[in-house]
C-alpha cells in the first residue's frame, strides 16, 4: 500500500480494503512494548494498541487473503526444495533397504528413533498451549495456540513417518495396526512400541480435531468476508487460471466448506465451547501419557541407560522444553515478517514462554542429574559404565580401566553438547534483560532445539553402541541418507508451516477477540466512567456476582 | 390444541424467517437477551464473534447434554478397546510373552486410555455438530449482508418467525426498546432449490 498517495490510502481504507498503518510506538523502558508491567496488580493487555474487534479481523484475515508478502514464495521454494528431499530418501530406502542408513548390528535404532522422539517431542508444544494452559486459565495462550497447534501437527507428520520408515519392509506398515488380515495374526498388546503406535496415532488425530474445531469459527469469518465482497462487488484477486472463478469465490466456497456452516449462534457457541473444554480436559492426559509412552519404548528394556524410572516425567518435560523452543523459533521471524503481529504477540508472551523454558530446562537439568544419582546409588556397574564411559568422560579426562587401557565417552562431544544447550544455556533467562531480548531468546531456542535433537541422540545411540558384550562394540557413524532424511523432514515440517501461514487463519480470532477488554459484558468505555450508562447498568436477575 | 404456524411475507412476497436486529456492544447485547427471554420466547437466538461471558444465563438456556454423551462414548470407547485386546491376547491370537498370563490387563492400560481418549475426542467434536445441527450449507441469516458482520465484530439478535408467540410488530418494539442499532427482516430460503421448471 506504500504506493498509495495518502489521500488513496485513505479512500481505501474506508472502503473497507486496506487497514491503518500501524502506528509505531515508542519502547517505554518501564514496560517495554507495553506489556511488561512489573505490578502484579495491574494485568498486562492481551493485545496490544487500544485495538478493536475489527482490526483483529482485519489483520489476521490479511494475512491469509492478501499473502505474507514478496518473501514469502521464494522461501516457499527453498523448503519446498528441502522437503523433496525426505520422498526421495525414503523412496531410496524403501527400493534398497534399511542397510542405506548408517545402522550397524549394535546400533539398530539411530538417527530414525532420534528423528522420531526428537519431532513428537517438538509435537507436545501445542497441546500444551491449548490444552493445558487453556485449562489453567492463561489467558495469554490465545494469541500462541493456533500456530502452536499447527506446529503440533505438522512435527506429529514428520515424527509418525520415521517408525513407519525404519521398520524395513515399508509396505507391511500397516501391520502396526490391529487389520484383520488372512494369516490371522493380530499385534502383541503387551508391547510398548505397539502401545507407541497407539499413542502417536491418537494423539495426531486429537490435535488435529481440536485444530480443526478451534479453526472452525476462524473459517467461517473468511468465508463471511469473501462471501460479503462477492455482494458488495469489490472482490480482492482476479479470476484465478485453469479454474476460471474468482479468488474470492474459491475463498467463499473452501473456508465455507471448512466452516461447516458455523452462523456464530450462542446457542452453538455453548456446546462448541464445552466440547473445546472436554478436548482440552482429554488432551492433557494425552500430551502427557503420548512421550511417557514414548519413553516405555526404552525403559521398558533391559538395556542400561534406557531401563530407568524416571523415563516417563524426563521425556515429558523435555518435550514441552523443546515444544516451546520450537514454538519460539517460529513466532519471533513471524512477528518480525507480518506487520501488526507484535501487538498480537507481545513481549509478555515472549517472555512467558522463556520462563518455561528456564523451568522445563530445570526439569531435564534434574532428570539428567537423577539418572547419575540412580547410576551411582543403584550399585549397578553397567549402569554406571554406560554414563561414565559412554556418555561423560572426554577423553583429556580418561582413566585406566583394570587392563590398563585408558577408557574416555566416544560421545563426550554429543553429551556435552547436549549439558551446555539444554541445562547451561537457559540461565540466561534468570536475567531480565535476556528475557526480553528478542536475538537472546531466539539463540537459546535454537540451541535448545538442538540439544533436544542431541539429547535423544545421547539416550538411543550411546546406550546402544556400547551395550553387555563388548566384542558387539560398534561406534555409529550416519550415512548421507540418514542426514539428507532428517534435512527433507525439516523441510516438510518449515513448507508445512509456512503453508498454514498463507492459507489458514494463524491467530484465534474469536479466542483473542473474547479476552479482549470490550469484550466483557460489564465493560464501559474509559472515557464515560463518571455516568453509568444504559449498557454499563446490570440488571440480570438470575445472575449474581460475576 | 393444533397451533397453526402463521405464515408472514416480506413486501417481496417471500416467507419471512426472522426478525433480527443489531447491537452496538456485548453490554447491550447481553441485555437485550435478557429482555427477550424474559418477554417468553422460545425461538430465538443471539449471534456474536466469540462466546459472550454468561450469555447462556441471559438467554435462560439449559446446560448441555454434550458432556455427559462425551463421557458415556469416552468409557463405552475404553471398554471396547479393552475388550479388544483382552480377545486379541487370550483368544485371537495367543502370544507368550515373558511367561506372563494371556489375560494380564496390566499391559493393556495404555491402549484402553487412548482409545477411550480417541472416542472422547470424537464424540466431543461430532456430537457437538450433529447437536447444532452442523454442518450446512447455507442458512437464512447468511444471505443477509448485516449478518456477515457478526463473524468480524458485530452482534445480532434473531427472532423467528416460527416462534409461537411471533408477531412482527411487537418483535421490532421489543428489539427497539431494547436498543437496537438497526432491525431488518430475514427472508426464508426454501430447504430444497426450487425445480428449474418454476423459474
Amino acid at each position: 500500500m506504500s504506493s498509495l498517495n495518502p489521500d488513496q490510502a485513505t479512500a481505501a481504507r474506508l472502503a473497507g480494503l486496506a487497514q491503518a498503518p500501524d502506528a509505531p510506538r515508542a519502547w517505554d523502558p518501564a514496560t517495554g512494548d507495553g506489556s511488561l508491567v512489573e505490578d502484579p496488580a495491574v494485568r498486562a493487555p492481551l493485545v496490544l494498541g487500544n485495538r478493536s474487534f475489527n482490526w483483529v479481523t482485519e489483520t489476521v484475515c490479511g494475512y491469509a487473503e492478501k499473502g505474507p508478502g514478496k518473501w514469502f514464495w521464494p522461501t516457499f521454494f527453498l523448503t519446498s526444495q528441502i522437503a523433496a528431499l525426505m520422498p526421495l530418501m525414503i523412496l531410496y530406502l524403501a527400493i534398497t533397504g534399511v542397510g542405506v542408513w548408517g545402522l550397524n548390528n549394535q546400533v539398530d535404532w539411530a538417527w530414525d528413533i532420534t528423528n522420531f522422539v526428537f519431532w513428537i517431542g517438538i509435537g507436545h508444544a501445542g497441546t500444551l498451549i491449548s490444552a493445558i494452559l487453556c485449562l489453567l486459565k492463561q489467558k495469554w495462550r490465545t494469541s500462541i495456540n493456533r500456530a502452536a497447534e499447527a506446529m503440533t501437527i505438522f512435527a506429529v507428520i514428520c515424527a509418525a513417518t520415521f517408525p513407519g520408515i525404519h521398520v524395513g519392509r515399508i509396505w507391511m506398515a500397516w501391520m502396526l495396526f490391529p487389520i484383520p488380515n488372512a494369516n490371522a495374526i493380530w499385534p502383541n498388546f503387551k508391547s510398548p512400541l505397539l502401545w507407541d503406535v497407539f499413542a502417536v496415532s491418537t494423539y495426531g488425530t486429537v490435535s488435529a480435531l481440536f485444530w480443526f474445531m478451534g479453526m472452525v469459527p476462524d473459517f467461517a469469518t473468511l468465508r463471511d468476508r469473501a462471501a460479503k465482497r462477492i455482494m458488495t462487488g469489490r472482490q480482492i484477486g482476479g479470476t484465478l487460471p485453469l479454474i476460471g472463478k474468482t479468488a474470492d469465490e474459491v475463498r467463499a466456497f473452501a473456508y465455507g466448506l471448512a466452516s461447516l456452516g458455523w452462523r456464530f449462534s450462542s446457542r452453538h457457541w455453548l456446546n462448541y465451547e464445552k466440547a473445546y473444554l472436554m478436548l482440552a480436559g482429554i488432551s492433557t492426559p494425552l500430551v502427557l501419557s503420548v512421550h511417557s509412552i514414548v519413553s516405555f519404548d526404552f525403559a521398558t528394556s533391559i538395556l542400561p541407560g534406557w531401563h530407568t524410572t524416571i523415563f516417563p516425567p524426563y521425556f515429558v518435560a523435555g518435550a514441552i522444553f523443546g515444544g516451546f523452543a520450537m514454538v519460539l523459533m517460529l513466532l519471533i521471524p513471524s512477528r518480525e515478517l507480518f506487520p501488526g503481529m507484535k501487538d498480537l504477540i507481545t513481549m509478555r508472551h515472549l517472555e512467558n514462554m522463556a520462563k518455561i523454558i528456564l523451568v522445563t530446562g530445570y526439569m531435564v537439568g534434574f532428570a539428567y542429574a537423577m539418572e547419575f544419582f540412580v547410576a551411582w546409588y543403584s550399585g549397578n556397574a553397567y549402569e554406571r559404565d554406560v554414563f561414565l564411559f559412554n556418555r561423560v568422560l572426554p577423553p583429556f579426562l580418561a582413566v585406566e580401566g583394570l587392563d590398563g587401557q585408558l577408557k574416555y565417552a566416544p560421545y563426550w562431544w554429543a553429551y556435552w553438547a547436549m549439558i551446555f544447550c539444554n541445562v547451561v544455556s537457559p540461565q540466561v533467562f534468570w536475567f531480565k534483560a535476556c528475557r526480553q531480548s528478542i536475538p537472546v531468546i531466539f539463540t537459546v531456542a535454537f540451541l535448545v532445539t538442538i540439544g533436544m535433537w542431541f539429547e535423544r541422540f545421547v539416550i538411543i545411540v550411546t546406550s546402544l553402541h556400547r551395550a553387555f558384550l563388548p566384542g558387539e562394540w560398534h561406534m555409529f557413524y550416519p550415512s548421507l541418507v540418514d542426514i539428507l532424511t532428517f534435512v527433507g523432514s525439516c523441510g516438510t515440517f518449515l513448507t508445512l508451516y509456512l503453508l498454514f501461514c498463507r492459507f489458514l487463519p494463524q491467530f484465534a480470532m474469536s479466542e483473542i477477540k473474547n479476552v479482549m477488554p470490550q469484550a466483557s459484558p460489564h465493560y464501559r468505555p474509559p472515557a464515560s466512567t463518571g455516568g453509568a450508562g444504559p449498557s454499563g447498568v446490570h440488571h440480570a436477575p438470575n445472575k449474581e456476582g460475576v | 390444541m393444533a397451533a397453526t404456524t402463521k405464515i408472514y411475507r416480506t413486501e417481496e412476497g417471500k416467507d419471512l424467517y426472522a426478525v433480527m436486529a443489531e447491537f452496538a456492544t456485548p453490554a447491550d447485547t447481553y441485555h437485550a437477551a435478557e429482555m427477550v427471554r424474559d418477554a417468553g420466547y422460545q425461538k430465538w437466538d443471539v449471534y456474536s464473534p466469540f462466546p459472550i461471558h454468561g450469555i447462556e444465563e441471559a438467554m435462560g438456556l439449559k446446560r448441555p447434554i454434550l458432556p455427559l454423551l462425551v463421557g458415556v462414548m469416552g468409557i463405552t470407547g475404553a471398554c471396547l478397546g479393552f475388550a479388544f485386546q483382552y480377545w486379541v491376547s487370550t483368544v485371537g491370537y495367543k502370544t507368550n510373552v515373558q511367561g506372563k498370563p494371556y489375560g494380564a490387563w496390566e499391559a493393556f492400560v495404555p491402549v484402553t486410555f487412548e482409545i477411550g481418549v480417541l472416542f472422547t475426542a470424537f464424540t466431543a467434536l461430532f456430537g457437538m455438530l450433529v447437536i447444532n445441527g452442523l454442518p450446512r450449507w447455507n442458512h437464512p441469516l447468511l444471505c443477509k449482508e448485516r449478518f456477515l458482520g457478526v463473524s468480524d465484530d458485530k452482534f445480532i439478535i434473531a427472532i423467528e418467525s416460527a416462534d409461537a408467540k411471533f408477531e412482527p410488530e411487537q418483535v421490532r418494539k421489543l428489539l427497539k426498546d431494547a436498543g437496537a442499532t438497526a432491525i431488518e427482516l430475514v427472508e426464508d430460503i426454501p430447504d430444497a432449490p426450487a425445480a428449474p421448471a418454476a423459474h
